[in-house]
């Protein structure tokens, strides 16, 4: 659905939003931001060590140190009969059989299995007394010989992480047609192939993960307040799987949250012992992660090693395509840790080509290292790493322009069934290649790239067409790919008697947007201003259930959902304003926010509308029951497809390894945009993440010891403003079928789209093959000369 | 023990604390002004920033007591009344926050450059922002909200 006109603050306008007054006043309401009456704190005693038994533990000094309330353990966890964390989605290896991996308890019981792994919680007065105390915790640790490196873990030798998965193997997983794809790599002219590394990265939201448990005796009732991205998943899971309290005695409240990336979708030990603790202690316990917690605790992103290759006939044209991929897992399974480089990666590899062939293996590998999850993409930027990559090699070994090549190979027709599950419905990658090509001038690179020579730099340009598959997502079709849950969405509109609205959605925001952007839906929808709406999440007791937001979701799913409440809302107000305004339900017209009679001046206004619906005096109540308030859940009919072209001019300096990204150009395709400004600013975000992951962020493991050598900003290469240059934003649009409002998602795209288009510039600038992600300086250097 | 005085957004205020307490525990705890936020424990992220005697700080980086009789500003305090900032007008006007977590502190330090440099290049803007993170924006507009309030202050 597009608006031909714009209307103020409406579908397509670049509203400005409503959530910022609050954060530019300072008066957000962050997690650590709330104290409950009585609160005390909780501190975790994490393992030093990669991987050790625990031996003993003796907490006599913590417990008689000031202002401890509690030491709590793993024994006590499992005395009080508390169930692991839970992995959401069951793969099978491709011998059948389920994947192998180990408990994951909320306090380690017998080995601890990464370094910040947690052993023990202290409960105090106060932050610095539960700090001091979880000092003063002995723990007898039996050391033991631990494997951080995918290329180490299976290993004969390398040491077991879970003995439920024999050579640290959880799965072996394949996907595509083996027999097709090794046929057409027979018949090919040309084979290019690439060992390729996606670097291990750190989501790092500027807000660290917190939580505050409470009990309320004279209920029984819970009160979580926590850092999630998906409060109603974090609800069940802590009920039905943890079995902390029944899901009607646990009520979980995301309030303002600082920014997620994937990382605070699961449910970690930190929220869940706050509220198990919260009994125990008496009194609201509230734990707030220092940022040294949070490099070692909070889920890593990608750690992929792959070996691809791509075979083409005579004229340029792709034949299939084969990818073998390790990708670590970390220690434990956290939510999607499963389907993250299996489902999520492997269905995006046919990229935006015309693939005959596909045929991809990812064995999944356990290591002692923290548990790898979602992050931005979430095995999207690992796929088109390696299709950009790769497609950009073959062009140049070739000797083809890296654009003609892409055209050459473009899937032009739609719907289009890939050999890897995923059926497009709608594109134009031409459109947004041609558009990028424009935005950055193209076709006079070659005088840049001498201007850049005459000052002593090496001017490169690299491509990256992409692809990802958002809207997650059709609940039969991820069931039917081992996945716990539907991905639907909820929204419920609630029309108050004075014709204000709240709008109740299972979507969370942490940075997106959705107070202004929903509100522009209902706002355009009922002919409303919106400042008469109010958008509600992140409150289990306000919303009956949602999956959350994350996967690019919630516009294409959360809002689809709203947009059919909106047509209920609209169908019911209808039939009142039939009666009010005596005339037949076939003769109502409901423009511009005003039911009228059609041909005639009678109407109404909607705010008089919602007032009658409340007060039942005209209309049947026997026949239409009074008020205004509707409810769907949306299930998506398919993923969407946002594609894109990202291109990327860097300048290396040979003398230093400096790389400075001078252009970078973005065309998206994300379908109908509802907010311009907010998508726009999505892009933007997620291309620095996708730079810093090229240039900048590497999470590294000393190999001999286990310990996360990049365990603080000092040490792991944020992203900083003069890291960055500013960016060049355009759109081309094809409208999503799939969904009502023919939007795609655009929140991970920049991350997805933008890592090999740097490696890509830096690799034509500096006439090499391949290089590292991330470049350093250091590299760089290398490289340039030689060395 | 000991007792901290210092004139926060204009008022006087003194409290009882550890001599170990930082300066943005002091305010988000005993002032209960959380809009100053800790975004990392090693000074880096800049979620912190608040002005004392004039000038941007990182106030997880020195003790209260290091503040005592200091003028301490914080983005609660920058708003004349219910006039807001130029640069709290700019952040809105063009997108230059997403989660709003690091906003507050880069709002100080841009208020702190802008009365160093009135009229900052984009070079010199983000120069000028390396002590502040932000995750979400990409610096884009954060740049472009300095670069458009400096030309309305």
């Amino acid at each position: 659905m597009s608006s031909a006109i714009i209307k103020p603050n409406g579908i397509g306008a670049a509203a400005p939003r409503k959530e910022d007054y609050r954060f530019i006043t300072g008066n957000g309401h962050y997690t650590d931001d709330i104290n409950r009456p009585g609160q005390a704190y909780a501190s975790f005693v994490r393992s030093p060590h990669a991987h050790a038994t625990i031996d003993a533990i003796d907490f006599t000094d913590a417990l008689a140190a000031p202002g401890v309330l509690a030491v709590l353990t793993g024994k006590d966890v499992a005395a009080d009969g508390l169930g692991g964390l839970i992995c959401g989605w069951l793969v099978h290896s491709k011998d059948g059989s389920p994947m192998k991996t180990g408990a994951h308890p909320i306090l380690a019981l017998s080995h601890v299995r990464y370094v910040g792994d947690h052993v023990a919680v202290v409960i105090a007065e106060t932050a610095a007394q539960a700090k001091d105390a979880a000092e003063l915790v002995n723990v007898s640790y039996g050391e033991l010989p631990s494997v951080t490196a995918v290329a180490e873990a299976r290993n004969p030798a390398a040491p077991q992480v879970h003995p439920e998965a024999p050579r640290n193997t959880c799965f072996e997983w394949e996907l595509g047609d083996k027999a097709a794809t090794e046929a057409a790599f027979k018949t090919a002219a040309r084979i290019i192939s690439l060992d390729i590394a996606n670097n291990r990265l750190i989501p790092n939201a500027m807000e660290p993960r917190a939580a505050i448990g409470e009990y309320d005796k004279g209920t029984g009732i819970y009160t979580l307040h926590t850092t999630s991205q998906n409060p109603h998943v974090a609800r069940l899971v802590l009920s039905a799987f943890v079995g902390v309290a029944p899901e009607n005695k646990l009520r979980v409240i995301a309030p303002d949250v600082g920014g997620g990336f994937g990382s605070k979708i699961f449910i970690y030990s930190e929220e869940t012992v706050c509220v198990w603790a919260s009994k125990k202690a008496g009194r609201p316990v509230k734990w707030v992660a220092d940022r040294s917690e949070s490099f070692v605790s909070d889920a890593h992103g990608r750690d992929h090693q792959t070996h691809a290759e791509l075979a083409l006939d005579a004229n340029g044209k792709m034949l299939a395509l084969r990818v073998k991929t390790i990708a670590n897992l970390g220690a434990y399974l956290q939510l999607f840790s499963a389907s993250v480089p299996t489902y999520l990666y492997a269905t995006l590899l046919s990229g935006q080509y015309d693939l005959p062939a596909i045929y991809c293996e990812v064995d999944g590998v356990l290591t002692h290292t923290a548990p790898v999850d979602a992050y931005r993409g979430a095995g999207r930027p690992e796929a088109t790493y390696v299709v950009e990559r790769l497609v950009e090699t073959a062009a140049r070994e070739i000797g083809m322009d890296p654009a003609e090549f892409r055209r050459r190979n473009f899937i032009r027709k739609f719907p289009h069934q890939t050999p890897v599950i995923m059926a497009y419905d709608v594109g134009d990658y031409e459109a947004s290649l041609n558009e990028a090509c424009r935005l950055i001038d193209y076709a006079n690179f070659p005088v840049r790239k001498r201007e850049a020579e005459a000052r002593g730099m090496r001017r490169g340009i690299g491509f990256s067409a992409y692809i990802e598959a958002c809207g997650i997502a059709p609940s039969a079709a991820v069931g039917s790919l081992g996945a716990g849950v539907g991905l639907w969405e909820s929204a419920e509109v609630r029309v108050n008697p004075t014709g204000s609205v709240e709008v109740l959605t299972g979507a969370h925001s942490h940075g997106q947007g959705h107070e202004t952007t929903f509100a522009q839906l209902v706002s355009d929808r009922l002919g409303i201003p919106i400042e008469n709406v109010e958008i509600v999440h992140g409150d289990t007791d306000k919303v009956q259930f949602g999956m959350g937001t994350y996967g690019s979701r919630s516009g294409a799913v959360g809002m689809s959902a709203i947009q059919l409440a909106l047509d209920k809302i609209i169908t019911k107000a209808r039939k009142i304003a039939a009666h009010v305004l005596e005339a037949g339900e076939g003769d109502i017209v409901f423009e511009d926010g005003r039911f009228t009679v059609a041909g005639t001046d009678r109407g109404m206004a909607f705010a008089e509308l919602a007032l009658q619906a409340y007060m039942g005096h005209k209309f049947p109540t026997s026949e239409i029951e009074p008020g205004l308030k509707e409810t769907s859940f949306y299930d998506p009919t398919n993923f969407t497809f946002p594609a894109g072209c990202h291109i990327a001019e860097v300048e290396i300096d040979p003398g230093t390894g400096t790389v400075r990204v001078v252009k970078f150009v973005a065309v998206d395709d994300f379908g109908n945009i509802i907010n311009p400004m907010i998508v726009e600013g999505q892009v933007h975000g997620g291309v620095a993440q996708g730079i810093g992951q090229a240039l900048l962020e590497n999470a590294v493991y000393d190999p001999q010891t286990g310990q996360l050598l990049s365990g603080s900003f000092m040490d792991y290469c944020m992203p900083r403003a003069d890291d960055l240059p500013s960016f060049d934003v355009g759109v081309t649009v094809t409208p999503a079928p799939s969904n009502p409002l023919g939007v795609k998602g655009c929140g991970e795209a920049g991350a997805i789209g933008s890592p090999p288009a740097i490696i890509n510039a830096i690799t034509d600038a500096l006439g090499i093959r391949d290089i590292a992600m991330p470049v350093t300086p250091e590299r760089a250097w290398r490289a340039a000369n030689g060395l | 023990m000991t007792v901290v005085a210092m004139q926060v957004n204009g008022k006087q205020v003194s409290a009882d604390v550890e001599p170990r307490t930082l300066l943005v525990h002091f305010i988000r705890e005993n002032l209960q002004l959380t809009g100053t936020h800790v975004g990392c424990d090693t000074s880096q992220c800049g979620a912190c920033v608040v002005h004392v005697d004039g000038k941007a700080v990182k106030s997880c980086t020195i003790l209260a007591v290091q503040a005592a009789g200091a003028k301490v500003r914080t983005i609660e305090g920058l708003a004349d009344g219910d006039r807001l900032h130029p640069l709290q007008a700019a952040f809105k006007e063009h997108h230059g926050l997403q989660c709003g977590f690091c906003t507050p502190g880069m709002i100080m330090t841009a208020a702190d450059m802008l009365r160093r440099i009135p009229k900052p290049d984009e070079t010199a803007i983000r120069h000028e922002l390396e002590g502040n993170f932000c995750r979400c924006t990409g610096y884009h507009n954060i740049v472009k909200a300095i670069k458009a309030a400096s030309e309305v202050m």
